[in-house]
């Protein structure tokens, strides 16, 4: 005989699983109880069950394998909300395990119960409300499966205490999976992709713009491949900064309104867009509804409901980015971009070089972060928050051939740090580095209480300005200056509350200041806070 | 633009709510949503007949072909399918009237189903449009109550809609 809770953790072996975050509650207690002499799956105790999901995604991002959760009912439930919804705005991997009331007293409000599928059904890709311990090796080969395959995401998988408890006859772990009403199309069909390659043959000034799909379908260097062999050049989304390196002669950089000019005059420019594993939302583009009129527009996207939702298409490709990519490669034979568009290129990019302004007595992030990447090895990983700092990174970390995650989607504020304990666990041996606003932080930084408790080794940079940056720089813009409930005066010290959770950490107002200690700290296998002092007006863009 | 959609969805539990709450949450209208089992015990077939422009529709095509339980979802063409709505109405009707309520109940090919001292109740098995034109007779009269399925549909001929 077996019980529920055991088959959950033989559910999550078969899968591959190494590490699940989560936070106890009674009702996942059989399963926490099952965890509890198993050696191949290591559980993090996150200190709020956010963030155990947002460190489950920065897993899945890390190594590309779906991020696994866990909460109690009731109120650990509704706490991982915020952590599942952002998976979902950004496309991540994800499986959030919850405990549920004894299945005879659901629907009578009891302790702890929540409606948890039910407050989630906008979020989730797909959810379970488990109705018998028999089920559970269906389910969960059911829920990894779509969490990983077509347009990923989350899968929340419910399981009331009494059916982790109860016990079957045996285990046997399903090898395959049939779900009538789920059968992605991964192929891209031939005759599109004949007609993107005419398109793009005649096509005098086409351009690349890249997002997330491209990392989570693996399909980075393929698409390098093809834009070397065309001279295409490329731009990307917030979530798809990294599909090129950020020094590479034929990236443009991040288009859209936190973007660079340069990347966003030549989406103007362009007679022909290739948007691969992008949806393009509102701050991508102003108007992508009137980007179609303008110019020719190729999109390829695993989810055929993206396709035609915010850009007009000339020609839409439904496929896995992998898979098309090789294609058009196979299909293109010879093309290159016209000269004239090269140099055109060229120019806008020579045209927009950076001037950075700085203040005295402070950090400039900016030109900290750029020489932060060469600081680090070149397969890191950066976290960055949502913000100021969030641009200041997505603008001038220069990428090799790491990752630079941050949540582009849903733009969580407190995102950072849990993701980077995530990232950290799935890559041990890479620089994982967060870098956050002041007001982000002290969203997740209860958390450098499990970095203390794991001695995982992250370092996060705090960019101190005092402000909710970005939002006041809003009000600077469209409220006239007043700036509501955007300034953080009296904050703590954060060296002295890093030391207080036993992380080392320290202050800094100047540039050089700031390189000696990240030069230091990269060498040590400790967590670091280092804070850095920022003029609060210094802008996210120039 | 009116359209009616035939989906087939896994008879399981919240699937309606999916598809109630998908509509809501992308705000697109609903005229009328009817549910039943098909053949296949573990398959139902959801009628929903709403407004929007072709973007809309494609959209919602799309959406709906997201949800992990919708198996397919197909358009219905204009003129390609029958389509039937069941009603219900009751009618204020003093003994004067009464005559005259039969003779439309007689014209629309409606029938009458109850006939009490003061009401009479038709029963309508008919298209959403002909079942208002016969409303907009017995208006007159005072409607009581009217009860309405919500429209099923089918394609006429071989077509069909199958998973
Ligand atoms: C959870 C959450 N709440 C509110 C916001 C709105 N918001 C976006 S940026 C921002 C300010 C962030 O301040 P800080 O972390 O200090 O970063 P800075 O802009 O100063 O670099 C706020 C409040 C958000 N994105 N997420
Ligand atoms: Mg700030």
């Amino acid at each position: 005989m077996i019980s529920g809770a055991d088959i959950m953790v033989k559910c999550l072996e078969a899968e591959g699983v190494d590490t699940v975050f989560g936070y106890p509650g009674a009702t996942i207690c059989p399963f926490y109880d099952s965890l509890y002499d198993n050696t191949n799956i290591k559980h993090i105790l996150v200190r709020q069950e956010q963030n155990a999901a947002h460190a489950a995604s920065g897993y899945a991002r890390a190594c590309s394998r779906p991020g696994v959760c866990v909460a109690t009912s009731g109120p650990g439930a509704t706490n991982l909300i915020t952590g599942i919804a952002t998976a979902y705005m950004d496309s991540i991997p994800m499986i959030a395990i919850t405990g549920q009331v004894r299945s005879d007293l659901l629907g009578r409000d009891v302790f702890q119960e929540a409606d948890i599928t039910g407050a989630c059904e906008p979020f989730t890709k797909h959810s379970y409300l488990v109705e018998k311990t028999e089920d559970l090796p269906r389910i969960f080969k059911e829920a990894f499966h779509i969490a990983k395959t077509g347009r990923p995401g989350p899968v929340l998988i419910d399981i009331p205490q009494d059916l982790q408890e109860n016990e079957i006859e045996s285990f046997e772990y399903p090898e395959t999976v049939e779900i009538k009403g789920y059968k992605p199309n991964t192929n891209g069909h031939l005759v599109q992709i004949k007609r993107a390659v005419e398109l793009i043959k005649s096509s005098k000034r086409p351009l690349i713009v890249a997002g997330g799909g491209v990392l989570s379908s693996g399909a980075k260097l393929k698409l390098q491949k093809f834009a070397e062999m065309t001279q295409i050049p490329v731009l990307s989304t917030m979530m798809g900064i990294g599909v090129m390196p950020s020094d590479h002669p034929l990236y443009l950089g991040m288009l859209g309104t936190h973007g660079r000019k340069s990347a966003n005059s030549a989406l103007h420019k362009a007679d022909l867009t290739i948007v691969c594993g992008a949806r393009l939302g509102d701050r991508a583009i102003a108007a992508p509804d009137q980007m179609g009129n303008k110019t020719k527009v190729i999109h390829i996207d695993i989810d055929p409901a993206e396709i035609g939702k915010n850009v007009k298409t000339t020609v839409p490709i439904v496929g896995d980015m992998n898979n098309v990519m090789k294609r058009l490669i196979e299909n293109i034979d010879g093309y290159t971009i016209d000269s004239q568009w090269d140099e055109e290129v060229k120019d806008l990019k020579a045209h927009y070089q950076s001037k950075i302004s700085t203040f005295d007595g402070y950090v400039e992030p900016r030109t900290l972060i750029s020489k932060l990447s060469f600081m680090l090895k070149s397969k890191a990983i950066l976290c960055a928050d949502v913000g100021q700092n969030q641009i200041w990174c997505a603008n001038n970390f220069r990428i090799r051939e790491g990752r630079f995650l941050t949540t582009g989607g849903m733009g969580t504020m407190g995102y950072s740090v849990p993701a980077a304990i995530g990232a950290k666990m799935a890559r041990k041996t890479r620089d994982v580095v967060v870098v956050c606003g002041d007001g982000s932080f002290q969203m997740s930084l209860n958390e450098l209480s499990t970095i203390a408790q794991n001695n995982l080794n992250i370092k996060i940079i705090v960019m101190r300005n005092h402000r909710l940056g970005m939002v006041r720089e809003l009000q600077d813009k469209c409220y006239k200056g007043r700036h509501s409930a955007t300034i953080l005066n009296d904050e703590p010290d954060f060296v002295a509350l890093a030391k207080a959770y036993g992380i080392d950490s320290a202050e800094v107002s100047s540039n050089e200041e700031a390189e000696k200690f990240v030069k230091n700290i990269v060498e040590s296998d400790k967590p670091f806070v280092l804070v850095c002092n920022v003029h609060p007006d210094t802008p996210s863009i120039l | 633009m009116k359209y009616t959609l035939s989906i087939l969805v896994e008879n399981q539990a919240g699937v309606l709510s999916k598809i109630s709450g998908l509509f809501s949450r992308r705000s697109y209208n609903i005229d009328s949503l009817a549910v039943g089992v098909t053949t296949d015990p573990t398959v139902s077939r959801i009628t929903v007949v709403a407004n929007g422009d072709e973007y809309v529709v494609e959209q919602l095509e799309k959406q709906l072909n997201k949800l992990i339980p919708v198996i397919k979802v197909k358009r219905l063409i204009e003129g390609e399918f029958i389509s039937r709505e069941l009603s219900l109405i009751k009618v204020h009707s003093s003994s004067t009237k009464r005559f005259e309520l039969l003779k439309i109940a007689e014209l629309m090919n409606a029938k009458i189903v109850d006939v009490a001292a003061s009401t009479v109740t038709f029963e309508y098995c008919e298209t959403a449009e002909k079942t208002q034109i016969l409303i907009d007779l017995l208006k007159p009269y005072g409607i009581r109550e009217i009860v309405r399925t919500g429209t099923v549909a089918i394609d006429k001929g071989k077509a069909e809609v199958t998973a």
